[in-house]
């Protein structure tokens, strides 16, 4: 069956050192797996420096595979030193020939030797670069957004008032049921694991504080940071994203807008207001999570909950939380927009920036928390 | 006789209230560029986007290549669209990969050759379509508009398809462009023998390269056959075509 298969595509006939392959039926690309195979191990078997003959006047049909695999074979044949002919070509093969010849010929065949360790230090070398890269860029982008941040403080009619409310309302107000929902949430778990160890000492009352004082100057702050970045920051990236492909940026540059002025610093002054408010609408629901679980599990009714939080909330614990607020947005939007500029043309690339610009606002939030909660407790706030 | 590849009949086509197509019928002979002419919305991209079952007409019957495409099995229609190119308007490069690797994406999926092998015939396509060899790399949006034009063409003839489809292929081109990559596309046809099917608003591609085509208005096929046919059939688009200024400083060269 295979013999019959190999007679039909080509057949050998050896004379001392000549050896001549009638090539027959169809050269397409249907075909080439089968064909390629058949030359394989005819190559094998012929020896080197002798002379070879392809005659292709029986071949049926020709595409442009089976004329590329024919010129490749031949390459491969003068490889060997051997001698190389084709006969037997009709005119319109001779044209076709005649076109994937040069590019056969000029193609360069020199085989690129792959070094294994050689390149893991090129990749290391490449990311590493490539991250120090992203850093400059990113305080470059840190000062220009300052810079007509300035600009704005100067010339307060150009500040785009409109674009602000409106991302206040897209970013802040129609986040606040899903912020709700988490921080009454983690007031529950906060409430729930500590019930249950405060019981055992019979401290019950010191929930409150526990609750209190957790969620207003960390938990809070921190949960609505990372819902913001989820929701915010990766639309800022997505929007920027997409109006680089289609090449807004581009057409506003053109007519002087600085998008800046139009895109950037209205996201980012639009959350710096939001965040604040959103954490302290999150702290409301943090406490009302908490205070739900401290009256089902320990029996501590609402009353003397909220007597007991007015003794132990002091502002400070409140503005402790918000006076991170202007920073972590800041951060997050800035982050959104900086990898939004960064896509370049391809669509898949608007999701990668994506995740990137989600992944680096929720470090940088962590990060500037801790430096907050060392810098605080220092000073004994 | 020649062999007919594309046999479409009776046509009709509606978006909603719009009839587009009342009773079209046309016919496709092998190896010849056939051309789609008409004005603006009269249907041209829906046809063509009929043929290689993009769009469904509401009623009509459209053969390509002895397959009934408006009943068709899954398994034959993946054969079928095996069997044919398409070069979209706008080209319609996948963003995210190389020329290279768009002209040799189908190669991959749909045959078993070698990653080798399939480099070489990637180089010899771009060759063929006129690129020069440092495009392989390159991902779309550095091309030019022309680059991009021969590189979506590469890709539509990487699977050596027996019909070639062309959605305005010469637009956005400038004349002298334009007039290359037509001769591109006569060269190919006459070399590798496929159909090329073509949407096209440009006279001097029909002129130049159009065996025969058809012209679309009020809804219907308004003339078919070769330039020297349609031109003397007497009827409005056709002479708004080929009477008004543009046409005839053409017909005075
Ligand atoms: N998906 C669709 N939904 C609704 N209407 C459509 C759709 N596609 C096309 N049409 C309508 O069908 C008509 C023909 O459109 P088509 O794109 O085929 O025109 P055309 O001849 O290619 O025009 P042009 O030369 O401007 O490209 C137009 O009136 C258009 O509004
Ligand atoms: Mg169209």
């Amino acid at each position: 069956m295979r013999n019959n298969a190999n007679k039909s595509v080509v057949i050998v006939e050896k004379e001392d050192n000549t050896s001549l392959l009638r090539c027959n039926g169809a050269w397409t690309l249907k075909n080439i797996t089968e064909i390629t195979s058949v030359l394989q191990s005819i190559f094998q078997t012929t020896d080197k420096k002798s002379n070879i003959n392809f005659d292709i006047s029986a071949v049926d049909e020709f595409d442009s595979a089976g004329i590329i695999l024919l010129l490749h074979t031949v390459k491969i044949f003068k490889v060997n030193s051997n001698n190389v002919n084709i006969s037997g070509v009709s005119n319109s093969q001779e044209k076709m020939l005649a076109m994937f010849r040069g590019e056969e010929e000029s193609a360069d065949t020199s085989i690129t030797k792959r070094y294994f360790f050689l390149n893991i230090l090129k990749t290391v070398g490449k990311n590493t670069v490539s991250v120090l890269r992203d850093i400059v860029q990113f305080i470059a982008f840190l000062g220009e957004s300052i810079a007509s941040l300035g600009h704005y403080i100067l010339h307060p009619s150009s500040i785009r008032f409109k674009a602000i409310i409106k991302n206040i309302e897209e970013a802040g107000v129609r986040a606040l049921p899903i912020v709700a929902v988490t921080s009454f949430l983690i007031g529950v778990v906060i409430a729930y694991q500590s019930a249950v160890q405060l019981e055992k000492f019979g401290a019950n009352l010191f929930i409150v504080d526990m609750i209190a004082i957790s969620v207003t100057r960390e938990l809070a702050p921190l949960i609505t940071a990372i819902v913001v970045a989820g929701r915010s920051g990766s639309s800022y990236t997505a929007q920027i994203g997409v109006m680089k492909i289609t090449e807004e940026i581009d057409a506003m540059k053109t007519m002087s807008f600085d998008p800046f002025r139009f895109l950037v610093l209205p996201r980012i002054i639009a959350l710096m207001i939001a965040m604040p408010l959103m954490i302290f609408f999150a702290d409301i629901f943090g406490i009302c999570g908490g205070m739900f679980i401290a009256e089902i599990k320990l029996n501590l009714s609402y009353a003397e909950f909220i007597n007991r939080l007015q003794n132990v909330l002091e502002t400070k614990h409140l503005w402790v939380g918000i006076i991170k607020a202007p920073f972590f947005a800041f951060l997050i939007a800035t982050v959104g927009c900086f990898r939004g500029f960064q896509v370049s043309y391809s669509t898949e690339s608007i999701g990668r920036y994506t995740t990137i610009s989600v992944v680096n606002a929720i470090f940088l939030v962590i990060a500037c928390d801790a430096v907050f909660s060392v810098f605080l407790t220092e000073l004994g706030i | 006789m020649k062999n007919i590849v594309i046999n479409m009949k009776d046509i009709v086509t509606r978006f909603g209230d719009n009839l587009v197509h009342d009773r079209v019928s046309l016919t496709i002979n092998e190896a010849e560029i056939y051309g789609l002419l008409g004005g603006s919305g009269s249907g041209k991209s829906s046809l063509l986007k009929e043929m290689i079952m993009l769009l469904r007409p509401q009623s009509g019957s459209i053969q390509v290549l002895g397959k009934d495409v408006l009943n068709i099995s899954l398994i034959e229609a993946e054969e079928l669209k095996q069997k044919w190119g398409v070069l979209f308007q706008s080209g319609a490069l996948f963003s995210s990969l190389t020329v290279a690797e768009n002209i040799g994406i189908a190669l991959k999926e749909h045959t078993d050759l070698t990653k080798d092998f399939i480099d070489v015939i990637v180089r010899a396509k771009i060759n063929m379509v006129g690129l020069p060899r440092y495009a392989a790399k390159l991902y779309p949006a550095e091309l030019s508009g022309g680059m991009v034009k021969r590189a979506s063409l590469a890709r539509a003839l990487a699977m050596d398809p027996k019909i070639l489809f062309l959605d305005e292929p010469t637009s956005g081109l400038d004349p002298v462009g334009a007039e290359e990559f037509d001769q591109l596309i006569l060269g190919l046809r006459d070399l590798l023998g496929f159909t090329v099917v073509m949407v096209t608003h440009d006279l001097d591609s029909i002129w130049n390269i159009v065996d025969r085509f058809c012209v679309l208005g009020d809804h219907k096929i308004v003339a078919q056959g070769t330039l020297d046919e349609v031109i003397k059939i007497n009827h409005p688009v056709i002479e708004g075509f080929f009477k008004g200024a543009r046409g005839s400083i053409r017909g005075r060269m």
